[in-house]
């Protein structure tokens, strides 16, 4: 579905008021809410939830609060629903956003946050992860490790945890830079 | 009867169910009491393996696992938490690994708490996903090991950050930040009383202060390898399984971890369960070259 009044940019966003965030049951649906939210349009972003709202390997969705029922819509058309909508206050995290590259000759590591994904440059095959903590870090990387970067399914399909979450912006960072230096 | 050594975490299988029994390590693949085997590949069953092939080399028996399928809905993971609050005071282990666990906060307390009623408190190794709830829980002071990467001690440091993934600015910290890292850890409380600190130098501390500096032989393809952390802990774990201070535990065993590295010459591609067999190898070397300087 996409949004009768057109994208919404960070700078409309901003103008038009306050911003909200959508908690989730579990951290796999808050990773498909985002995607359903970007593709219909809205300027959102996966945050570190205020302190008052956290109970362990959390994140939420930031989004622009006065389009909350345009939100719940697009999520109920893919069968998601928001356990709780609040107002953002203070003590929102801002997710890691730098990645570190080490080339290691035919191969090419990429590290997100606290998750490495390493990939042989010629076949772009995934020969290695390694990091992160959450128990779906080595169910991710027993699906994942052997298939080539275009072949495999992308981390946030499969993972439930913060942890994936990383791994899915290594995996999409080194998709790019492969895709750079071809 | 010598109390146990409990080792805690998951494997990614939901079909597993809670498995819990002395380990062994059998033709290269874990086996936990009676249940199937199990591959290892990274995570637990790695910690798991190098820890079983450590205890054979130090003539000590092997560690009791608990061992929850959990493929990282947490469900799992709910069922190891509520088994080890149930149990935990029937087994009164004399030391507790935990390993790869959903960072569960209300799980971990329940846990810690019933450890700290035994009248015995068990040395606390924590790693992996258990490090991160027993740093939100505002307890890591009351733990004995942590074993992060640099990143890690950068999550740590941030007494704000619920996991390394909202870590603030620092993140992909270099090592001559650590110490800074590791002084800011442990003043605001997010640090346990030792930590081992894996990076191109590995560090041992001790309330933020530096004991023991490793930084050779270096392998730079071993940080691409996923499960090197796991047999570090293994090995850590079964250094003090066999009474080792916890400093010269962990400098012995990030040594024996480096020279796992220059005996099997790995690329980025290798997988950890090559490194395993030579674990006997890697370990009895390293004894040797800190017989020389550490315990001396």
């Amino acid at each position: 579905m996409k949004l009768p009044f057109g994208r919404i940019t960070t700078t409309q966003s901003q103008a038009s008021g306050e911003r909200g965030v959508m908690a989730f049951e579990h951290t796999a649906e808050v990773i498909r809410a985002e995607a359903a939210l970007k593709t219909a349009g809205f300027a959102v972003r996966v945050m570190g939830p205020p302190p008052e709202m956290r109970s362990g390997c959390d994140m939420v969705v930031e989004f622009p609060l006065v389009h909350e029922p345009a939100a719940r819509r697009v999520l109920a058309e893919v069968g998601i629903r928001p356990m709780a909508v609040a107002p953002v206050r203070a003590g929102m995290l801002a997710p890691v956003s730098l990645y570190r590259t080490t080339d290691f000759g035919d191969w090419l590591m990429v590290r997100a946050a606290n998750m490495k994904i390493t990939v042989e440059k010629t076949s772009g095959r995934i020969v290695n992860i390694s990091g992160g903590g959450c128990p779906d870090v080595p169910a991710l990387a027993e699906m994942l490790v052997g298939r080539t970067l275009a072949e495999s399914p992308a981390p946030a399909e499969h993972g439930q945890t913060l942890c994936s979450y990383a791994l899915e912006l290594a995996f999409q960072e080194a998709r790019r830079v492969l895709e750079a230096g071809k | 009867m010598t109390s146990p050594w409990l080792v805690v975490g998951t494997v990614p299988n939901e079909t597993v169910g809670l498995s819990e029994g002395i380990c062994a390590l059998e033709s290269g693949q874990l086996r936990v009491g009676g249940n199937p085997a199990l591959p290892v590949r990274r995570g637990t069953p790695a910690l798991l393996a190098a820890c079983c092939a450590a205890t054979v080399t130090l003539g000590i028996p092997t560690p009791v696992a608990l061992i929850a399928g959990d493929a990282g809905r947490g469900e799992g993971s709910k069922r190891a938490y509520a088994h080890l609050a149930a149990q935990l005071l029937a087994l009164a282990p004399r030391g507790i690994t935990f390993h790869y666990l959903f960072p569960d906060l209300a799980g971990h307390d329940r846990v810690f708490l019933t450890a700290q009623t035994l009248s015995k408190t068990p040395l606390l190794v924590a790693d992996a996903g258990f490090m991160y709830a027993a740093k939100m829980s505002g307890q890591a002071r009351d733990y004995d090991l942590f074993t992060p990467d640099a990143g890690e001690l950068a999550f740590l440091a941030d007494e704000l950050a619920p996991h390394p993934f909202y870590t603030r600015g620092f993140l992909l910290a270099e090592d001559a930040q650590i110490m800074d890292l590791a002084r800011r850890a442990w003043e605001t409380g997010g640090a346990a009383r030792h930590l081992l600190v894996k990076g191109e130098t590995d560090l041992v501390l001790r309330q933020s202060q530096c004991l023991h500096t490793i930084s050779g032989p270096r392998t730079p393809a071993m940080e691409a390898i996923g499960g090197t952390g796991d047999t570090l802990t293994g090995m850590v774990t079964a250094l003090l399984m066999a009474g080792w201070a916890i400093p010269v535990a962990c400098a012995t065993a990030a040594l024996a971890n480096r020279l796992l590295g220059e005996l099997t010459a790995p690329t980025p591609a290798t997988a950890v369960a090559e490194l395993i067999g030579h674990i006997p190898e890697a370990l009895r070397r390293a004894i040797d070259a800190n017989a020389r300087t550490l315990l001396r």
